[in-house]
């Protein structure tokens, strides 16, 4: 008895074994491998021409970032986007998911119309707002006017003192709306019951808003504070379509600064630094918001082998 | 439960055996393919030049029956990214486009494409010499020109006019005459790209090569320092020039070729003038989309002179477009390039309006009137300097870039400019 579960022990091991292979071999060539190349290269002063660097370096290239401006600015100007995106896009897009969960009249295409931007592609994305910010003629300038608000027309993107908040002001178009659905979803989850208890009990809107909608809503959102965290840590195509990261640096993020020294200056070396540095932040935040805040969300979900011996 | 295995087994085997054949087969084509098949990626992949390389590659391969041309064509940046990974992967296309200058240098350095001095001398004569100049490094020549061209001012000759402005301006201090006198007229002086910052550095450059001569940038390249005196001259110069404010709105975020770019404000004629190659005309039309831009009221002038500079205003600064030959390239590549630099094939080239010729006897396929006084410039140029982000290696290029845009929106000095590229430069 005992030797044969132990046999279908083993041939079970082999079958999860071999399941896990096909994954387990792309996973490790297409995910482990270049990040292992990248640390590997990232200790070179390498400019990415012919086989293998040689000019080894150490951490040089880690120490230069602590003292570049730009990359510190790309800190600073994520560190904004990200305040930014907590404190205006979630609300907005938890405010939306409230209101279009009452019964309103066209409800489903207000729903549809507040999903789609998240649709196009972030290229096309830019391109639309790079003609809306346009400062001759375009869209936002002239509904300004239009409005009566003429003296607030502005250069958008080519100011660099306002291309932060025109970048923000897409992000936040283009997003949204996948916040709104998840939060939606979310939302839709909440036994109605507790709601009409509420009000029974005679809670108002308010009260049931913060005592029963908001905790029951409280693991999307920060599922949703995740993802807009590593988007944000991540951002590239928007912002290298929309302002190539200018003007003067402006816009820049890590994603951009990597691409500019990896494929415009040829310092692969560096431009590995900076890629791993971007992924240890990622790692860092990933593996720390997984243990604390989301650590009641994922209960059972996660393998915790610890807990079960 | 044995019979499976067993099939198992065979199949695999099979499976082994095909792959072998497969090996061997493709093995064989690749052997045949090496003394004929070429990969050539250029950078013209849209109308006029397209089907014209497209063209010469057929006729090519009729007067060589056996050999064959796989043609990529990119779009320039898309270009740029691509051969990178491919060069990292030390596996360079046989013909490939080239810039020369400091990239071309490091592919030189990794042992990526061919010295082809030796190759090209029976027939080198039949290139102006100046054209030449970008790949050729060191005494040995690495590439093959098939463009070159050089910046100038591009002026609307009406609004100069309007503007009680008859003649172009020959020195600096004209110049900057001119460009108040443009904005007391309310016109906008000067359309600029700042938000791709290459166009901002031909400023800087040209002013450089006015001040000190073509030696003192070559100088500085070699030296890695551009902290001399030419370079600080000319930073505070650029910086007089932007303290004019001579700019069109929004200029610090403006592209080139976008409908709201550079090129289009002069294709509108929503500016006087713009600092740009031999291009330029075609841009201003295609991205205003104004047909044929601002037609007979364009002109061109040559980049003043500096009081009591060393540079002289007949030394031209530009570029050109150029192939060089990958590691493994076949003979036949080579001969492919002296086929495209015929003369027959220069003009038919030329004609499209797209290419300045490098192939003498080639220049009366220009049908434009400023193309050719472009050309005419050239030919008689007393010296020749390449873009200063294609000549020094791309990270001190870059680094011009960048520090020269901060210098035109006023938050670097001169000397911060000087200093940082001088930085980059030795590191």
């Amino acid at each position: 008895m005992d030797r044969s579960l132990r046999r279908r022990r083993i041939t079970d091991r082999i079958t999860i074994g071999l399941f896990l292979l096909p994954a387990l071999a792309l996973f490790g060539l297409l995910v482990i491998t270049p990040i292992l190349l990248a640390g590997y290269t990232s200790l070179f002063r390498w400019n990415g021409f012919g086989g293998l660097p040689t000019d080894f370096v150490g951490l040089d290239n880690f120490v230069r970032l602590l003292d570049d401006p730009i990359f510190l600015g790309d800190l600073r100007r994520g560190a904004t986007l990200l305040v930014l995106s907590v404190t205006v896009q979630l609300p907005l897009a938890l405010g939306l998911a409230l209101l279009l969960n009452q019964k309103l009249r066209g409800r489903a295409l207000y729903r549809l119309l507040f999903f789609a931007p998240y649709v196009l592609s972030e290229v096309i994305t830019a391109v639309l707002f790079t003609m809306v910010f346009s400062p001759n003629r375009g869209l936002a300038n002239q509904l300004l006017t239009v409005v009566g608000l003429g003296h607030l027309s502005s250069t958008w993107l080519s100011d660099p003192s306002t291309v932060l908040y025109s970048v923000f002001l897409v992000m936040t178009w283009k997003y949204f709306g996948f916040h709104l659905i998840l939060l939606l979803a979310g939302r839709q989850n909440i036994p109605k019951e507790l709601h009409e208890a509420a009000a029974t009990d005679g809670a108002g809107g308010w009260q049931t808003f913060r005592h029963i909608t908001l905790p029951l809503l409280a693991p999307t959102i920060r599922i949703s504070l995740f993802l807009a965290v590593i988007g944000t840590i991540q951002l590239f195509d928007l912002v290298w379509v929309l302002t190539g990261g200018g003007p003067l640096h402006a816009s820049e993020t890590m994603a951009v600064t990597m691409f500019q020294y990896g494929f415009q200056r040829f310092e692969v070396g560096y431009a590995s630094a900076i890629s791993i540095t971007m992924f240890l932040i990622s790692l860092f935040f990933a593996v720390l918001y997984q243990r604390f805040v989301l650590r009641r969300d994922l209960e059972g979900a996660m393998t915790n082998m610890g807990a079960q011996r | 439960m044995t019979t499976p295995i067993h099939l198992t087994r065979r199949s695999l085997l099979g499976l082994a055996g095909l792959g072998v054949g497969a090996v061997a087969l493709g093995g064989c084509g690749d052997s045949e393919g090496d003394s004929s098949a070429i990969d050539w990626w250029h950078i013209h992949n849209t109308d006029p030049m397209l089907p014209v390389w497209a063209a010469f590659a057929e006729e090519f391969k009729a007067e060589n029956p056996g050999t064959s041309i796989n043609i990529t064509p990119l779009e320039n940046e898309a270009y740029k990214a691509r051969l990178t990974t491919v060069t990292q992967a030390g596996n360079p296309p046989d013909i490939y486009h080239t810039w020369g200058g400091g990239v071309l240098g490091q592919q030189i350095d990794a042992g990526l494409c061919q010295d082809i001095t030796d190759a090209v001398a029976p027939w080198r004569d039949i290139l102006t010499p100046a054209a030449t100049l970008p790949y050729e490094i060191d005494g040995k020549l690495y590439g093959v020109p098939f463009d070159i061209g050089m910046i100038g001012f591009w002026y609307n000759k009406a609004l100069f006019s309007d503007a009680g402005v008859d003649t172009p301006p020959t020195t600096w201090a004209e110049y900057l005459e001119v460009v108040r006198r443009l904005k007391d007229a309310g016109v906008t002086p000067i359309a600029l790209a700042g938000g791709e910052k290459w166009p901002g550095h031909y400023y800087w450059a040209y002013l450089a090569m006015r001040i000190g001569g073509i030696e003192a940038l070559t100088q500085a390249g070699e030296d890695n320092n551009f902290t001399t005196p030419t370079f600080i001259d000319a930073g505070r110069r650029l910086a007089e020039l932007a303290a004019l404010e001579p700019f069109q709105p929004g200029f610090l975020g403006a592209s080139y070729g976008s409908p709201d770019g550079q090129g289009a404000a002069m294709g509108n004629g929503q500016a006087a003038m713009e600092l740009m190659g031999q291009w330029a005309p075609t841009v201003q039309a295609d991205a205003s989309g104004v047909d044929g831009g601002i037609g007979d009221d364009l002109g061109f002038f040559p980049f003043p002179a500096v009081e009591g500079g060393r540079g002289l205003v007949t030394d031209a600064f530009g570029g050109g477009g150029g192939f060089a030959i990958g590691r493994e390239a076949p003979p036949a590549a080579i001969r492919f390039l002296e086929f495209v630099s015929q003369v027959d094939k220069q003009r038919r080239a030329v004609a499209t309006g797209a290419l300045l010729p490098v192939t003498i006897g080639a220049e009366d396929a220009i049908e434009d009137p400023n193309l050719a006084l472009v050309a005419d410039t050239l030919a008689q140029a007393t010296g020749f300097q390449l873009y200063l982000d294609q000549a020094y290696a791309p990270a001190v290029g870059q680094e011009v870039n960048d520090r020269v845009a901060e210098l035109i929106a006023g938050t670097a000095t001169p000397e911060q400019v000087a200093d940082s590229v001088t930085t980059v430069a030795q590191r």
